[in-house]
């Protein structure tokens, strides 16, 4: 470890943390319609528009918002589903693949509907690049807005006084997109075309290697999938290895570009935030949190790679690991793509050391909170927020307020089935995973580390991660239906009582704050906020950590390996 | 009622300890989901402890897991009738004072002597010295001074008469002198004493709105933590499986449920209610009745007071303290018009202008002469007050007493005006921050009354008080601006409203609540009712009139307005006592966590017999896998009992900013809690392992 190593993590949550205000107050024009927007834009806006027969200007309450976003992403679901069966008739498919399974469909709809992103299947060998391209990258855009309109719709509920209006969805919606996702993704593409990310729709290369052998090279339109994948913490790959493949992530430079790419809209969103709530401190206290979590993930983890092995007798642990990248930029990968609800790797997270692979864990176990999903890292968030002004706000003798609101029954009521849904998940599958027979008979690795693999396996899943700690055969009938069932239980059964606090927090007045106000934008919060989430985190899962990552390290150092 | 209970009196003990058997039975605790859970985890281990024996094999360590985790229920069970048992004590005082009284109803004329059970709403009753008021009432007619310390615990008796704002009495209190006539204003078991036994008792004790969100994240946290313990044997098997051992050999149920006894907030769960009937408690020693939970927790949420300032701010009532004619008025002739404008005048300010005039200008009642006079009795609306005169010869003489601007409409209603001279005399009298009163005469103005207000002693240090906690002060008046002004940088309050007629004060109060403040309001006459119920907290002094009685949501039995104070701070202990003790409680796991899983685990992955891997987790370097888990589970029981005192009492509040309330709170209890149990889990193992009985 040189002091260079530094370098390149330091300079990159610099720039996040220059872009973030900068981002920020673009979305915030973006979405108050504040914003005047080129005339080609707001033309196509307009029309869109009219010929759907939206009224862009009408309101919506909790249940209106909530049910237009289920049918969206149930349509979503619906239609990536069949386009996967009938895949053999459609145009763009050189390779000729034909139907796929059904309960491979069902997953990938589920998967990138949800923003998850888990993939069963490698794209190389089993999506056309119609597929791919009508069917993936569309939902790796609609996805994204799809968590921008909840966190919008949970702002307004916040900010607004004694109303039901919580926006119009489908506005929110079409801005994601227009405005935000489609001209970053763009600009994305182009950057990592430059770089030699690939785009064609040319059929596989058959050549021959140098020491002679024959090898097919997968071809395909990559970098417009990357750039979204990336920009909308989507994290589905083009090749089955994702960003550790030479055609998705091909430089150190397309490395940098990528990873900045999963941290910055969410990161701007807590400048958004604290403009939309009228503090911009608000936002910067959420943005420090994460951002303190994310650097202290990093360095366990990097400390864990960097840490003499007995068992290798070594300190650098490089299988699994891309030499074009090194150990420092594999770990700073692996903490943002798990803290940032991404799931694109650049390298393989079953070849992390065992501490760095439960970092990896816990980003995801705590809820893809540290910046997390585009839009949903933030309503993560804000969910610990409601539980730790609670508490708080008892232990200074006051009915607990957030930015003037009350925090009462239905919000706690709300928050704790948020927070317990995907623990549940996670718990209970892993449980089940662990003594059936179809869930034993994927796992690769005997002892802690094939604990790890499943446990690994439901807390993406739940996480709406996608990322897996390579190892586990995860497209079997078993993995796919229950990942895929608790892919849309970690999705909805977060959104759904997110919801349900915006629209009953919009309904309250909004009291001053005075000497008595428990204040949320200082450092103590910040302190206590963090304080919350690792101990509901670490609660929670300690006994399962503990047979896997946890076992596992103890035993490496004493020179044992699984 | 004065009378001071300690926490632990042998009486109280022996209840309590009776009743903390009693409360086992699941019915009572379903209200409590920690405590439920607790409890049939108890009986699991006793099953299998018992089930175990009857096979012919006995483990120790099962007989003392299961009697530790009874304990756990009865400590809990325990602290809460320790609570309701002093609020009972306060109950029985009550009940002994309200013995059966013979009451003297007055029907068509005729006095008869009835039991006071039978007496109904609107019956009239006469009640002589020595004498104990059958039941809730109002005087119709009398003066009495009347020994309320049955109620308040206060000895020296108060002054209740017909009309204005002392009107109620209360029942089983006693007149010592005159006679009075009383209007029953309750039917027999709804009177303040029966509700205010019943709300000591706890009967009518209803979860408030903090307690019930509270509720709701400790259930929250209890599943979390149900299914982590419950997944557990699963993974573990997997681990058995992995490291080559015998899957059957599973982790034990009773180590299971110790586990998870440890790990659900039991130290919160085991001391809630306690917590809010030791609320009602505390309130109730410093003589505020609360009528529900939730008035109290109100109050340490209020952010604004509005205190009327008659009674409230300053001593009573305004004195009359000297009159000032215009220039070309006759002194006397202005002291007599003041005197006959005051005549129908029965507020304490128009009698105290009658008892001025006759004093100093030697007017005896024998002197006032009114022929054939029609009066004008004050009214809020008009705040004036006044008398017509007709003498038999010569035209009408209209007198009024009132405020600048009343009499003002009046000078000009009849074609008059008023002189420059009386604006300089107002001003001059009310920037000495007493109020005018000014006298007219048809359309002519004779002069100024000076009614003088004394602001109570200490009470700007009261307000400063408040202030420090972040409420914010509205003093209400009827008074001109300027005299309003003057009175409230004197007693230094925040705001005030001036010239307000009394639906000001409730328009003030909605206007208040709709910028998303909580309003306090302290009021005691009739005209205050509406504001009272309207605002988030009522607080009706006891000497009031039975109608504030009625819509405020407390009534304070001193009468002493600053009493807020205590009752802001009794409502802010309740939530800070909850908060600090859940933030306590999740703390706890942590060690607890760290004595029981490498209990469980150390044989994982063992190589050669030696402890497994997970067994470097024991931190604590404790004994033995079973000391650990039975130290954990001691030390769960055993701290709800040191905690008990704290949930009576309530966690210590200085009025200072929200941070650094936090800042203290997070420091004792968070990182107290942190630390605490790995302490105390130590030192209990040391002990089992000295005394050898795990």
């Amino acid at each position: 470890m040189e002091p260079r190593d530094f370098l390149q993590p330091a300079a990159l949550l610099f720039l996040i943390a220059v872009f973030t205000p900068i981002l920020g107050r673009y979305l915030f024009g973006v979405f108050e319609g504040s914003l005047k927007m080129p005339k080609i834009f707001s033309d196509i806006e307009r029309k869109l528009f009219h010929y759907c027969g939206i009224n862009p200007g009408i309101g919506m309450n909790w249940r209106k918002y909530l049910f237009s976003l289920l049918v969206f992403n149930f349509a979503g679901i619906v239609f990536l589903y069949v386009i996967q069966l009938v895949q053999g008739w459609l145009p763009l498919n050189p390779q000729g693949f034909g139907a796929v399974n059904h309960d491979l469909a069902f997953n990938t709809a589920v998967s990138f509907v949800t923003n998850t992103n888990w993939q069963a299947y490698a794209g190389e060998t089993t999506l056309s690049y119609a597929v791919q391209m009508a069917g993936l990258t569309v939902q790796n855009f609609l996805s994204a807005a799809t968590g921008i309109a909840v966190i919008l719709a949970l702002a307004r509920g916040i900010t607004s006084r004694l109303s039901d209006n919580l926006g119009n969805f489908w506005t929110d919606v079409v801005r994601s997109v227009l405005y935000v996702l489609l001209p970053g993704s763009v600009i994305i593409s182009i950057l990592l075309l430059s770089q030699g990310v690939i785009q064609n729709f040319s059929p596989y290369l058959n050549v021959t290697t140098l020491q002679g052998m024959p090898q097919t090279i997968p071809m395909g339109p990559a970098a417009s999938q990357i750039a979204i994948k990336m920009l909308g913490t989507n994290g589905g790959g083009f090749f089955n290895s994702n960003s550790a493949h030479p055609f998705e992530n091909p430089t150190p430079l397309s490395n940098f570009i990528e990873m900045f790419c999963i941290l910055i809209i969410p990161a701007a969103l807590t400048y958004t935030y604290g403009l939309k709530v009228g503090s911009r401190k608000e936002g910067w206290v959420i943005f420090g949190v994460m951002m303190f979590l994310l650097v202290a993930g990093f360095s366990v983890s990097l400390h864990s790679e960097l840490s003499f092995n007995p068992a290798l007798n070594s300190t650098v642990l490089l299988e699994g690991k891309e030499m074009r990248f090194g150990i420092v930029n594999s770990v700073l990968f692996s903490t943002i793509t798990t803290g940032v609800s991404c799931g694109a790797v650049n390298a393989m997270h079953s070849s992390l050391s065992p501490l760095a692979g439960m970092v990896a864990m816990i980003n995801i176990m705590l809820g893809e909170i540290i910046f997390g999903g585009v839009g949903s890292g933030l309503y993560g968030m804000l969910i610990f927020v409601i539980i730790t002004v609670f508490i708080a706000g008892l232990m200074v003798g006051r009915t607990p307020e957030y930015l003037g609101k009350k925090i009462e029954a239905l919000e706690i009521k709300m928050a704790v089935v948020a927070i317990l849904i995907q623990s549940a998940a996670i718990l209970i599958l892993t449980a089940a995973a662990s003594v059936l027979n179809p869930g034993l008979s994927s796992v690769l690795n005997p002892g802690p580390h094939g604990f790890s693999e499943i446990l690994y396996a439901f807390s993406s899943a739940a996480g709406n991660n996608g990322s897996a700690f390579a190892g586990l055969n995860a497209n079997t009938p078993f993995y796919n239906i229950l990942t895929g069932l608790v892919m849309l239980v970690g999705r909805y059964g977060v959104i759904i009582p997110v919801m349900v606090i915006a629209g009953n927090l919009a309904g309250k007045n909004i009291s001053p704050s005075g000497a008595g106000t428990f204040m949320t934008n200082n450092f103590i919060f910040a302190v206590l906020l963090t304080g919350v989430i690792l101990i509901v985190g670490a609660l929670t899962f300690f006994p399962a950590l503990c047979l896997g990552p946890i076992a596992e390290h103890i035993l490496m150092k004493q020179g044992i390996l699984f | 009622m004065k009378k001071k209970t300690k926490i632990f009196s042998t009486e109280l003990f022996f209840n309590a300890l009776r009743d903390s058997f009693l409360k086992l039975n699941p019915a009572a605790l379903v209200k409590n989901p920690v405590m439920l859970i607790v409890e049939v985890c108890a009986v699991i281990t006793t099953i299998i402890l018992l089930s175990g024996i009857s096979g012919g094999y006995y483990s120790g360590f099962n007989m003392q897991l299961a009697v530790w985790l009874w304990f756990t229920v009865l400590f809990s069970n325990f602290a809460e009738a320790v609570a309701e048992g002093r609020g009972k004590a306060h109950a029985d005082a009550l009940k002994k004072a309200r013995k059966n009284v013979n009451a003297r109803k007055i029907s068509g004329g005729t006095v008869t002597n009835i039991n006071a059970g039978e007496l109904r709403k609107n019956d009239f009753v006469i009640c002589e010295a020595g004498d104990i008021i059958p039941a809730d009432g109002e005087i119709t007619e009398g003066i009495a001074s009347v020994d309320e310390s049955a109620i308040t615990g206060e000895s020296a008796p108060v002054i209740r008469e017909s009309g204005g704002d002392r009107s109620a009495v209360t029942g089983g209190t006693k007149v010592l002198s005159d006679r009075i006539i009383i209007r029953i204003v309750s039917e027999p078991g709804f009177t303040f004493m029966d509700k205010i036994i019943s709300l000591i008792e706890g009967a009518k004790r209803q979860k408030t709105p903090n307690e019930i969100a509270l509720t709701i994240l400790l259930a929250g946290l209890t599943i979390i933590f149900l299914l982590a313990v419950s997944t557990l044997p699963f993974y573990y098997k997997y681990s058995m499986v992995s490291s080559g051992l015998n899957p059957d050999n599973n982790i034990s149920i009773p180590v299971l449920v110790a586990l998870l006894v440890c790990l659900i907030p039991t130290t919160i769960g085991g001391l809630l209610s306690a917590i809010g009937i030791s609320g009602m408690d505390r309130m109730i020693k410093r003589n505020v009745i609360a009528v529900s939970g939730r008035a109290i927790e109100a109050a340490g949420d209020l952010s604004v007071l509005l205190l009327d300032k008659t009674g409230t701010i300053t001593m009573g009532n305004r004195m009359a303290s000297g009159i000032i004619p215009l220039s070309v008025v006759e002194p006397f002739t202005l002291a007599y018009a003041s005197l006959l404008s005051s005549l129908s005048d029965d507020t304490p300010e128009g009698r105290s202008v009658i008892k001025f005039v006759k004093e100093n200008y030697r007017i005896k009642t024998a002197d006032i002469h009114t022929g054939n006079a029609s009066y004008v009795k004050f009214s809020a609306e008009t705040r004036m007050s006044g008398i017509n005169l007709y003498p038999e010869s010569g035209s009408a003489k209209l007198i009024r007493k009132g405020s600048l601007d009343a009499i003002e409409r009046f000078v000009e209603s009849a074609g008059g005006s008023v002189p420059e001279e009386t604006y300089t005399i107002v001003k001059e009298v009310a920037s000495e921050g007493c109020t005018p009163l000014v006298v007219a005469e048809n359309k002519t103005v004779l002069g100024v009354i000076r009614l003088k207000d004394i602001v109570k002693g200490g009470i700007k240090e009261r307000f400063a008080h408040l202030r420090k906690m972040g409420i914010k002060t509205i003093m209400i008046t009827g008074d001109n601006p300027l005299t309003a002004a003057a009175i409230s940088a004197e007693a230094g309050v925040d705001d005030f409203i001036s010239e307000a007629k009394p639906e000001d004060k409730l328009l003030c109060i909605r206007s208040e609540q709709a910028k998303g403040h909580l309003v306090g309001m302290i009021g005691d006459g009739t005209n205050d009712a509406p504001a009272l119920a309207q605002a988030d907290v009522g607080i009706a002094m006891n000497t009031g009139t039975q109608a504030a009685r009625e819509a405020g949501n407390m009534v304070d039995l001193d009468s002493n307005p600053t009493k807020l104070i205590e009752v802001v701070e009794v409502g802010k202990q309740l939530l800070m006592t909850r908060g600090a003790l859940t933030t306590f409680s999740i703390a706890n796991d942590v060690a607890k966590y760290f004595a029981i899983l490498p209990a469980m685990f150390y044989s994982l992955y063992s190589i050669n017999g030696n402890a497994g891997p997970l067994g470097t987790l024991n931190i604590m370097n404790l004994g033995s896998p079973q000391s650990a888990i039975l130290s954990a589970v001691i030390f769960n029981a055993v701290i709800i009992v040191l905690l008990i005192p704290l949930a009576l009492k309530g966690v210590k509040y200085k009025p200072a900013g929200a941070s650094e309330i936090l800042k203290t709170n997070l420091l004792v209890y968070g990182a107290g809690g942190l630390i605490a149990p790995f302490i105390g889990i130590k030192l209990i193992d040391l002990l089992i392992n000295f005394l050898k009985i795990a």
